[in-house]
Parts: structure tokens; C-alpha cells; sequence
């Protein structure tokens, strides 16, 4: 798994590119946990580039997320590939975040 | 051609996907659509990771999975370890209806095993954890408008 990281409106995307699985969830992880530590709030999560995502990479999101509440931030995804889209429906993530098609509009809503 | 396979390794990461794609081998014999092989390699990941993780903590040991073609369109599965005796079906299922905050952080991947699986279950047979997970060709009834 590659993580590309940009800035853009205030925001950070995060796009990984592969899997997100028990093998690669740590490096994601420490991605996430690095830009909150560097101050961002308002994450991007654009997974155009996962087809697939394991109870380990959401666990990092979770983690995530659960570090940008105090803070007031917010945690936005966008652009879910069809089995990655089925596991954050199953998860109930659909009600914990919001989900846009495109990253522009991820950047619109977070 | 035989219809059953069989793989032991030591219950570390490294043994993490040539178990799996032992399994993922038998579906593709089965003629698994793509996107049910990625819910099987879900699936195995998730209760492999469960077993490397948690099975052992004193020393080393052993996976075993089997594999069985079963009629044209199935496949049952085996998981055992000779680990603490643990039975991953007696946990309650998450809250999905809670917020960020209160969501716990664990307890999904036995979840989305049970979702994507049409049958799961456990028995402790002498040493063994036995886990048997029955995969179809198609997703549970329940899930079948979401695919």
C-alpha cells in the first residue's frame, strides 16, 4: 500500500492506494495519527485507489476519528470502490461518517 | 483432481496468505465471481488474524485449514489451532447504531465474518478449536441486495 497525502482547502486528503489490511494497517494508522498530531482536523479519506479494506483498517479510521472529536474535526470519505463500500455498510460506518462520491465534494462537506 | 486440500503452518503472519490463498484456490475452482472472493479473503483474514493473534501467547503453534468442494457451487471450510480454547461466536455483536465516541474500537472483524459467511460454527473438540465456515457461491439472502 502506497499513502498519498495533499493539502488543499484547509483540509488533508489521504488517498492509499492497494490494500488496507492487518499487514498494512499500521503504516495507515500512522499516517492518520500523524497528521492529527501536526494539528489537521478535517481528513479527507479518498479510497478511489482500495479494493480492499479489512476490520484493520477500520479500526484505524475509528481510532482516527475518535482522536478529531475532542478537537472538533472531522473525518470524510470519498470515492468507495463496490467491496469497500459493502464493508463500511456492514460496519455501520454509514452512520458514523459521511460519504461523498468525489473528493471535491468530501472537501465541500468536511 | 482432488476435492479437498489441506495446509498446516505455524501460526504466524507470515503463513497469514499462503493460507489464505490455499482457500482462495478451492473458490476459484468453484468459479467464484470476484467479488466473492474478496468477501472469502475478508473472511479468512479475519479469523486467521484472530487465531496468530490471540491462540498461543506462551509459545508456538499451529494453523491447520482445510478446504472442501462440496456440490458445485459451495465451499466448507476449516480452521483449527490446538490454542486457549476460544469461541469467537459468543461475543455479542457491535452496537452499530452507536456514536463515534462510544463505538469500542474491536469486535468488528468477527462481525463482518458472520455477515459474509452463510454458515459459521464453532465446537472445542479435545485440544482443538474447530471453527467450520460454509461459503456459497452467493452472499447470505440477507446481504443479496447490497451486492
Amino acid at each position: 500500500m502506497d499513502v498519498k497525502m495533499r493539502k488543499e482547502k484547509g483540509a488533508a486528503v489521504v488517498s492509499p492506494v492497494g490494500r488496507i489490511d492487518t499487514v498494512t494497517a499500521p503504516e495507515f494508522e500512522r499516517t492518520l495519527t500523524g497528521l492529527i498530531a501536526e494539528g489537521e482536523t478535517r481528513l479527507v479519506l479518498d479510497l478511489q485507489g482500495v479494493d480492499y479494506i479489512s476490520s484493520a483498517g477500520l479500526r484505524c479510521i475509528l481510532a482516527a476519528a475518535k482522536l478529531l472529536k475532542p478537537k472538533s474535526g472531522a473525518l470524510v470519505f470519498a470515492a468507495l470502490q463496490g467491496p469497500v463500500k459493502e464493508v463500511i455498510s456492514i460496519s455501520g460506518f454509514a452512520s458514523l461518517f459521511k460519504i461523498c462520491d468525489t473528493p471535491e465534494e468530501a472537501l465541500r462537506q468536511v | 483432481m482432488s476435492k479437498s486440500t489441506t495446509l498446516r503452518m505455524r501460526a504466524g503472519m507470515e503463513s497469514l496468505h499462503p493460507l489464505m490463498e490455499a482457500v482462495l484456490n478451492c473458490a476459484r475452482r468453484q468459479n467464484f465471481a470476484p467479488g466473492r472472493l474478496g468477501e472469502l479473503e475478508l473472511v479468512l483474514e479475519e479469523v486467521l488474524v484472530n487465531i496468530i493473534r490471540y491462540a498461543y501467547p506462551a509459545a508456538d503453534g499451529e494453523i491447520e485449514i482445510a478446504c472442501e468442494l462440496v456440490g458445485e457451487e459451495d465451499l466448507r471450510i476449516s480452521v483449527m489451532d490446538t490454542g486457549v480454547p476460544f469461541n469467537p461466536l459468543e461475543k455479542s455483536d457491535p452496537d452499530l447504531e452507536a456514536s463515534i465516541e462510544d463505538r469500542p474500537i474491536g469486535g468488528l472483524g468477527i462481525y463482518l465474518v458472520r455477515q459474509l459467511a452463510n454458515e459459521v460454527r464453532y465446537r472445542r473438540e479435545g485440544e482443538k478449536n474447530v471453527l467450520t465456515l460454509a461459503m456459497h457461491r452467493d452472499p447470505p439472502a440477507a446481504r443479496e441486495q447490497n451486492n
